[in-house]
């Protein structure tokens, strides 16, 4: 028996010891765990709240100044970029012009000058999200140029109907901005 | 008494029978619930819950449940050995148990070559799973089958070795004799005389009973659920039964053979065999919630090239030491 070959049998023997106590470490884990206490919690009885990476469906960030009002600036991005449809975005219309307003236009195009319309404001009027559609993708929190859309991390959104799981946004902000739970920029919201 | 009388052994024989019916039925209750305890607890979550005070009511409500539902035979199936399979994996239990000591009288049957007969009717398991395979005309159930064949065959050689090595020290195959040759406290027990022997044959037992780390004829991941894929109801309820009984009956036999059967320090008896069998239930139960599947080239490759030679050398020298010492 040549050097090389003792060298390979004592590398033989070695992996194959080093392999039986792996065993034994990997039963040393499990017994372990076994005597530890329970992470899973009894759900309708109890729920947990400590799971900040949770990516569940998607909410609406506020303003830093008002915790009622979205960062969003209804451009209809989301919409177009999410492959699901899930969202439904319209616009706020400008705000209808008062009496006097109507009366100066009309000065004006009788003049021949150029009208100029009030602006709509940068704000969705309605901001619906169907989560049953919804495949967590992320793509529409990408796509958001005003940053204003998030994944939350609340677990317990299950429906008995699917119609059910049509979210209003903006009624979802404004309970969590009455319920002083809403915090702003990439913190998430649990339940 | 009169001209007309039955044999007292008759009578014994059908108590114990009915007996071992009603035992191996509460066993699989229990050992199911313990094993999804155990599981749970391993992967720290509770198991089952819901049905009874900490779920302890769920496996009634599953069997009940196995025992409601109907019996489908697939399209193309052979009939005859579909429906035999399941019967022929489950009725040899009870030839098992017959020759058990359970305490130092509770014995239905005294058998000579015991042992014997426990590892002779041991085979049948592999033909029920073999024609459960072939009969069920499914590819997952074929190469399931084909599986369980090659692995049993395999893992009852070591088997038998280890059992022999003790069987040669003692000289007998009587089961009642070779607890009444071990003492009461576990110096005293064979597994001291023969750690090895113990060790393989545990291995085997998890082996034989295709229980993970060796479950390949079931393997869901990859065969659904292997031979028994297409059955349902108490077909498969009866397989299930009988992985459960045969894992009673491995850990019941590693008791007798090498831990001392009933006997134990202070109070010998029937609660010392129970222990036995329950501890090393649920050190069957451990691994199963440790390794992953082994893949079949490593199942067999560990049993031809580890466990078979260990097995022979253990009993090489133990034959050897018998006849000078
Ligand atoms: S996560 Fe994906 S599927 Fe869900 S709303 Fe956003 S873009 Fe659509
Ligand atoms: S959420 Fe973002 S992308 Fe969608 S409409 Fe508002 S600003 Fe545009």
């Amino acid at each position: 028996m040549d050097l090389g070959e003792l060298d390979a049998r004592k590398g033989f023997f070695k992996e194959t010891l080093a392999g039986l106590w792996s065993l034994v470490v990997g039963l040393k884990v499990t017994g372990k765990y076994f005597f530890r206490p329970q992470i899973t919690v009894h759900y309708p009885r109890r729920t947990v709240d400590n799971i900040p990476s949770f990516r569940g469906p998607i909410e609406l960030i506020s303003r830093e100044e008002d915790p009622a009002k979205p960062k969003c600036g209804a451009c209809s991005m989301c919409v177009s970029a999410c492959p699901s449809g899930c969202f439904t975005v319209t616009k706020k219309r400008p705000p209808a012009p008062t009496p006097e307003e109507i009366a100066e236009q009309k000065e004006k195009e009788a003049r021949g000058e150029k009208v100029k319309k009030k602006a709509a404001p940068k704000e969705p009027e309605r901001f619906l999200y169907d989560y049953s559609l919804c495949s967590l993708c992320g793509t529409c929190v990408e796509a958001c140029p005003s940053g204003a859309l998030r994944f939350s991390a609340s677990p317990y959104r299950a429906a008995f109907d699917r119609k059910e799981l049509v979210f209003d946004l903006l009624a979802d902000l404004a309970e969590r901005a009455r319920e002083d739970r809403n915090p702003p920029g990439t913190g998430k919201t649990t339940e | 008494m009169g001209s007309f009388s039955i044999p007292v052994e008759l009578i014994r024989i059908v108590v114990g029978v009915v007996a071992i019916a009603a035992f191996v039925a509460l066993n699989a209750i229990i050992l199911v619930y313990l094993e999804r305890k155990v599981a749970g607890h391993i992967q720290r979550r509770p198991g089952p819950f819901e049905v009874g005070p900490h779920g302890i009511l769920q496996t009634v409500a599953d069997a009940l449940k196995l025992v409601g539902k109907q019996l489908i035979k697939p399209a193309g199936a052979d009939a005859f050995l579909f429906w035999l399979a399941p019967v022929l994996g489950f009725l040899p239990i009870f030839l098992f148990f017959l020759p058990m000591p359970f305490g130092p009288v509770l014995t239905t049957l005294e058998v000579p070559l015991g042992l014997l007969l426990i590892l002779a009717f041991a085979g049948l398991n592999v033909l029920a799973i073999c024609i459960a395979g072939w009969g069920s005309n499914n590819k997952w159930s074929l190469l399931g089958a084909a599986r369980g064949v090659a692995q049993s065959v395999a893992y009852e050689i070591p088997l038998l070795l280890a059992l022999l090595a003790v069987v040669f020290m003692k000289g007998s195959m009587n089961l009642s004799k070779i607890i009444d040759s071990q003492g009461a406290w576990p110096w005293q027990w064979n597994i001291v005389l023969q750690p090895l022997a113990f060790l393989i044959y545990f291995i085997c037992a998890i082996a034989e009973t295709n229980r993970a780390p060796f479950d390949l004829p079931e393997a869901e991941s990859e065969l659904t659920a292997g031979f028994h894929t297409e059955y349902s109801g108490m077909g498969f309820g009866l397989f299930f039964l009988a992985e459960y009984a045969n894992m009673v009956v491995v850990c019941a036999v590693a008791t007798t053979v090498f831990l001392g059967g009933w006997k134990g320090p202070f109070f010998s008896g029937s609660w010392w065999f129970l222990a036995k069998v329950y501890l090393l239930l649920m050190l069957m139960f451990w691994p199963r919630w440790t390794y992953p599947r082994v893949r079949f080239d490593q199942l067999l490759n560990f049993n031809w090239k580890w466990l078979m030679p260990l097995a022979l050398a253990n009993l090489l020298v133990t034959a050897f030491i018998m006849k000078v010492g």
